[in-house]
């Protein structure tokens, strides 16, 4: 789960005048890009503390895990009992401290219901929400792209206000929403595809002598080598992805048009126009790639967004990824479990965060400054 | 969910006093032209419809909303679309229709909830907060996008185990629901409101006030609030979206209101999912539609809104400055105040600090 980067050192930037003024000038750090990205770094264990605290306590105010969990099985005596067993009982800002260290060394405590180590929790399962994830930026990417342009080239005509209104519906459409009329269409009544899971039940189990085992199952039928099986993990990747990415290519559609419309409007765009150069390669060539910088940060945003709806995304289509068991452990009012998760979500999100603006900065130089 | 939210931020002009314009009314429709108008009527006319539907729930719908039988009839269960059941029956054997009428009801009652106690922590938390400045404001601006970077849904459940803790009451269950969706507005507020506070209090018309020996309360309320208002209806209304997909969200994984307390939509989808593998459609269809339906309509009206609120951005006949041009995503990543990592727009290099991509009016462009 830890991301650790080591930025790459990047060659001093020409300094411009202006620069050269605005850069402050600390005998250690003289490159503008890396003070940016150490400061950005450093900015990461605030905002996850406060993250992980606000979880911990909004958890915790009410009652104790066991309590919660087990309330009505167990007699009074047998809950205290269990209580003191896992120091539950002990003081707030006692357990809140020895929780941080916990998490300092990766420890992010037992599951109550089914004493799974959330960390190994987190290693397994996670890896199924990233192949989700991954497979879902596929889909956003390959719609919200080509979709995007085309709305900015043909502003106001037919295809744009198709795109825009095809946006607007995607955003309006739940998640889940989107996963049943799949499910209904394409396995119910048309047969296709496989309305659940991450393989059939027999790839996945001879998939768990893969070594390594990677947890991805594409990854894992790869190493597996068996074209069948690869086949198989894609057919049910197919339908999770577009669920899920159709809500993100919603969201890059709109971005684009209008980053692409913002560039269009600007003095290069209408000298390469007055060169004869025909729109076409005005929009592919010279506006796209400039309009795409504002997106990559939003991309980060969308970082947040996609595992958010990743938890809906693999309820829906019981994908066994970390939102599949988030779901479950809330059920059985597990919180032990529920916190560990979303305290790694938070965690990751702050990381990946961190990873966009590293990127921007390294893409757009005025970043640095 | 998404983060689309659409705000005019750092180059926020103060508007001329005199242009003060009544909310939804014919002056706003009048404002609009061709397909933006088309927008605006068909969000508008959505809305209309939910709303009527949501407050005369009980008269329309022809059962309860968690009643198997009536006259000592028994439904059955997943009984097909008939000419008694008009979008068939649920796997408990309830009447789909009556149970979508019902959640337009519970799903206005959260959205007004919501909404309303968010402005009215959010709003007040970020002038005071941005005005004042020092310490306070930059740990809240630290704690506001932290949380703001956190995946929303998420958050409501933590909020919704805090509140409801297993038990919950019929009113219990919605003010529960309301208030996790609160704490996930709050910050969105809070981050718009603030921004705008601190580049409006440094405003002539501010020190004027000021050296008029003005009281900072009075200043806040009646000099700056007025003026970082505008983006507060779009950003409402965008709100109002997000808290039925929210809402949604948290009834299908189980963690939304009680389903034998109110009809809930989110909370139906997920009874539904199991019906899917057996071919029956009724009961996952309509009230995912309800959701689409009602989602849309707000959405529309939301980014019509948008346009017409900001007078600089309205679309007239084909002009330059469409507004959704100017339409961005609320601002950035977390950015700290100050000091914090800056975003392409601030750099001092760039040719448009103000930023035109941040949704800054385009008055300066259009004067030039």
């Amino acid at each position: 789960m830890a991301v650790t980067v080591v930025p790459p050192a990047p060659p001093a930037p020409p300094a411009t005048d202006v620069a050269r003024a605005r850069a402050p000038r600390g005998p250690l750090v003289r490159s503008p890009l890396v003070r940016y990205l150490l400061v950005r770094l450093a900015l990461i264990v605030p905002t996850v503390l406060i993250l992980v605290t606000v979880v911990f306590f909004f958890m915790r105010v009410i009652g104790d895990p066991i309590t919660a969990s087990q309330g009505g099985r167990l007699s009074a005596d047998q809950l205290a009992e269990r209580k003191a067993a896992a120091g539950f009982d002990r003081p707030i800002l006692q357990q809140y401290a020895e929780y941080l260290g916990g998490l300092v060394r990766g420890d992010f405590g037992t599951a109550l219901t089914d004493r799974r180590e959330i960390s190994e929790v987190l290693v397994t399962n996670g890896a199924a929400t990233l192949e989700l994830t991954m497979w879902a930026l596929l889909v956003a990417f390959a719609i919200g792209l080509p979709l995007g342009r085309l709305a900015a080239r043909y502003r106001d005509r037919l295809p744009d206000v198709s795109i825009r209104l095809f946006a607007v519906l995607v955003y309006a459409a739940p998640v889940f929403f989107v996963g049943l009329l799949l499910k209904l269409l394409f396995s119910a009544t048309l047969g296709w595809l496989p309305a659940s899971g991450r393989a059939s039940a027999s790839v996945e189990i001879a998939l768990t002598n893969v070594t390594p085992k990677t947890n991805i199952m594409i990854v894992d039928a790869i190493l597996y080598g068996d074209p069948g099986y690869i086949l198989n993990v894609l057919e049910h990747a197919i339908l999770p992805a577009l669920a899920l990415g159709l809500l993100t290519a919603g969201v890059f559609i709109r971005l684009i048009r209008i980053n692409l419309l913002e560039t269009m409007r600007t003095d290069y765009v209408t000298a390469a126009r007055a060169r004869g150069v025909s729109e076409r390669v005005v929009v592919r060539k010279h506006a796209f790639r400039n309009a795409m910088v504002p997106v990559v940060t939003v991309m980060g945003m969308q970082i947040a967004m996609m595992l958010g709806g990743a938890i809906l995304t693999e309820t829906t289509f019981e994908w066994q990824g970390l939102g599949y068991v988030l779901s479950r452990y809330l059920l059985a009012r597990d919180f032990v479990a529920v916190q560990g998760i979303v305290t790694a979500i938070a965690v990751v999100v702050a990381f990946s965060s961190f990873l966009i603006d590293v990127v921007n900065a390294l893409v757009d130089p005025r970043v640095r400054y | 969910m998404t983060a689309i939210v659409v705000t005019e931020t750092s180059g926020l002009t103060p508007l001329a006093p005199t242009r003060r314009r009544g909310l939804p009314g014919m002056a706003l429709l009048r404002s609009t032209h061709g397909l933006q108008r088309g927008m605006l009527l068909t969000g508008l006319t959505i809305i209309a419809v939910f709303v009527v539907v949501a407050v005369l729930a009980p008269v329309l719908a022809p059962y309860g909303f968690n009643v198997d039988r009536a006259d000592g009839v028994v439904f059955g269960t997943q009984q097909p679309p008939s000419a008694a059941h008009w979008f068939g029956t649920t796997v408990g054997g309830q009447d789909v229709l009556s149970r979508v009428i019902f959640g337009a009801r519970t799903a206005l009652a959260v959205i007004v909830l919501a909404v309303s106690i968010s402005l009215l922590v959010g709003v007040p938390l970020g002038v005071v907060s941005g005005y004042v400045g020092g310490k306070v404001d930059r740990a809240l601006v630290l704690v506001t996008d932290a949380l703001y970077a956190f995946p929303s849904l998420l958050l409501a459940i933590v909020v919704a185990i805090m509140i409801t803790n297993g038990r919950s009451t019929p009113l219990g269950g919605i003010f529960a629901a309301a208030l996790s969706i609160t704490v996930v507005f709050v910050p969105q507020y809070f981050r718009v409101v603030r921004n705008q506070t601190v580049s409006v209090k440094n405003e002539p018309f501010v020190d004027a006030a000021r050296i008029t020996g003005a009281r900072p309360r009075r200043i806040i309320f009646r000099h700056v609030l007025p003026n970082v208002s505008q983006s507060i209806p779009v950003l409402a209304t965008l709100n109002a979206s997000e808290a039925i997909l929210t809402l949604a969200g948290l009834g299908f994984l189980g963690f939304g209101i009680e389903p034998s307390s109110a009809a809930e939509w989110g909370y139906d989808l997920n009874k539904a999912l199991s019906d899917t593998s057996n071919g029956i459609w009724w009961t996952g269809v309509y009230p995912g539609l309800a959701i689409v339906l009602v989602v849309t309509g707000v959405t529309l009206v939301g980014e019509s809104l948008n346009d017409i609120l900001n007078p600089m951005l309205r679309t007239r006949g084909g002009g330059a400055t469409t507004a959704d041009e100017a339409e961005i995503v609320a601002d950035d990543a977390p950015s700290v105040a100050d000091g914090g990592p800056r975003q392409a727009h601030d750099s001092p290099l760039d040719p448009d600090p103000d930023g035109l991509a941040a949704g800054a009016p385009l008055t300066e462009e259009a004067g030039r």
